[in-house]
């Protein structure tokens, strides 16, 4: 493993162990997802047998992907924060002052939030099949699911790294995540595609979480893994990266500048 | 001997301010350099760029030959930094911070692990390895920052007000671990507001004020220059007047509220006997004498007309 691989990896480890350690900081990852999917599948369980919802053999199975997809977004808000705790604390600074390439502090803080969420799609999977949801194409499908889930976490990452590195202010970071929630409503994350009606239908089709809910739906209800969706999944987790990655080491740059 | 930091016209603009306008500095390979001045003077805004961590708006400034700018990446291999706050992550424990400060650094995982505790042996830190940060005291916290600053086994050590907000015991810890630090080959460029601490480990101080060196030199030739030994006698009761009158003949009598009549000796120490003979010879009863040596704090006012910070006070 190269020095900077290293680096990479001791700092998402160190994120998780931040999680960990602060169990406020796993409220938004796991708490909350958690809340909607009791909320959801018990208030809307019969939603199933509405006309055009596409067949599912429990509201459950449908659901679940959307609550994965909820839990990697939102693990952009304790990601964001605590590199904002980082930027606040001159803990930063350590890595600035390193003979390492400056952009490590922010892969290595990527690498944790995807670590986190792909730990959280862990957690999830693990409680859809305990009540009962059918993971029709296997371990493979699981893999598949949590690789999905680990990338838009990380791409999400970027965004609240972004916001983190810019305004050095943790309150910055969870004050902008509702913003999470109209990009997720605006998807297929917690509704049939089928069901929308426009303008939500068409943004919802151009939305790249629609294509990654999808792709993760997939290996659930279907057996076997469909290449098209998945490539659309992994092609919506390419937008959201290089959305998020990039406005995060822009931002980084801007502050080298800005400081230089 | 060789030069380890070198600047020549070091200038930083924030804004409308420079503050740091024009340092020329020239430290030696193993020399302790502490830079003194009141807060805002341009300490850490100068350390900050002679550690890459801010880009100088002009001048020339190099670590062992290497340009802060041009060479950055060489120079931050050259370096270890122990910023004015304490830089730590409450969440972690000593140990998996300095394994993590050993992976930046690009030790080998076998070098880091022994050079980590190597470190917290040292920095008598080693049974609390495995606490968060956060339930270590002030003065842990800051041997622990200093551990990390060595991980990279520094040729240079740049160390921003080091012992601010210590106890007198973590204080003198702290003291100890630089002087060892030195002894071994180290060169140490120090920031403080603390004229002791820069009497007790500097082999020279460069004065900052107002983003410019105003006076540098070893600590015992600037009070030599700078300083003036002060006589201090206690008087019998209404013979205040008299003695004042007497000693004003050795030098700058200085107005005190007590009994004691304090003079800034023109001529230094061997003008006691005379001071103390003319005093008799008066009839002004003494019941207490003491000489005070000059101290970098004398050094301070003659410069700004001013005080710097006692080591207990608040920074």
């Amino acid at each position: 493993m190269t020095a900077e691989l290293r680096v990479v990896w001791l700092l998402a480890i160190r994120s998780v162990r931040q999680a960990l350690r602060r169990p406020q900081m796993l409220a938004p990852v796991v708490l909350l997802p958690s809340v909607f999917l009791v909320a959801n599948t018990g208030a809307a369980g019969r939603a199933p047998s509405l006309p055009g919802f596409p067949p599912v053999p429990a509201f459950l199975d449908f659901e679940l992907p959307g609550i994965i997809l909820l839990a990697a977004t939102l693990a952009a808000v304790p990601g964001g924060t605590a590199l904002a705790l980082d930027v606040e604390r001159n803990f930063l600074d350590r890595f600035l002052a390193a003979p390492m390439p400056r952009a490590i502090a922010v892969t290595g803080r990527l690498a944790g939030i995807g670590l986190v969420g792909s730990l959280a799609s862990v957690v999830f999977l693990l409680a859809g099949v305990l009540f009962g949801m059918q993971l029709q194409s296997g371990p493979l499908g699981a893999g598949l699911i949590v690789v999905l889930a680990g990338l838009t976490a990380a791409g999400f990452g970027g965004l609240g790294a972004a916001i983190a590195i810019a305004t050095g202010k943790a309150s910055y970071v969870t004050g902008s995540f509702p913003l999470v929630f109209l990009l997720l409503f605006l998807s297929s994350t917690f509704f049939p595609a089928e069901l929308l009606r426009d303008p939500g239908a068409t943004i919802a089709a151009g939305n790249p979480l629609t294509w990654v809910a999808d792709g993760m739906r997939g290996p659930i209800l279907n057996p076997g893994v469909d290449l098209q969706t998945t490539l659309a999944a992994f092609g919506g987790v390419a937008v959201v990266g290089v959305i998020g990655a990039g406005s995060a080491y822009i931002a980084l740059r801007r502050r080298l500048v800005a400081t230089a | 001997m060789a030069t380890a930091i070198h600047t020549a016209g070091l200038c930083r603009r924030f804004g409308s301010t420079d503050a740091v306008d024009g340092v020329d500095l020239d430290v030696s390979d193993g020399e302790i350099y502490a830079f003194l001045g009141p807060n805002g003077a341009g300490k850490t805004t100068t350390v900050r760029m002679l550690t890459t961590l801010l880009r100088p708006t002009s001048g020339v400034a190099t670590i062992a030959g290497y340009d802060v700018i041009a060479d950055a990446g060489a120079v931050r291999r050259l370096i270890g930094v122990a910023l004015q706050q304490v830089a730590l992550d409450p969440l972690m424990t000593p140990r998996e911070l300095l394994e993590l400060q050993g992976a930046l650094y690009r030790l080998s995982r076998a070098e880091a692990a022994t050079r980590r505790d190597d470190l917290l042996e040292r920095l008598d830190l080693a049974d609390s390895a495995s606490k968060r940060v956060m339930a270590l005291s002030g003065g842990m916290r800051r041997r622990l920052d200093l551990a990390m600053s060595l991980i990279g086994r520094p040729q240079v050590l740049f160390l921003d007000e080091p012992s601010t907000g210590l106890d007198p015991i973590s204080r003198r810890a702290v003291w100890a671990e630089v002087r060892e630090l030195n002894d071994s080959g180290t060169t140490v460029f120090l920031t403080t507001q603390y004229l002791e601490e820069a009497d007790h480990l500097a082999h020279r101080v460069g004065f900052i004020n107002g983003g410019r060196i105003s006076l540098e030199g070893t600590p015992e030739t600037l009070k030599r220059q700078m300083g003036q030994t002060r006589l201090r006698v206690r008087v019998a009761e209404g013979q205040r007047g008299a003695a004042a009158s007497q000693l004003a003949a050795f030098g700058h009598v200085q107005s005190s509220d007590s009994d004691w009549v304090i003079v800034a000796l023109r001529d230094g120490a061997p003008a006691v006997p005379a001071a103390m003979h003319i005093l008799h010879e008066s009839h002004v009863s003494v019941t207490d004498v003491d000489v005070q040596q000059p101290t970098l704090d004398d050094v301070f006012v003659s410069l700004t007309g001013d005080h710097l910070a006692a080591p207990g006070a608040k920074a």
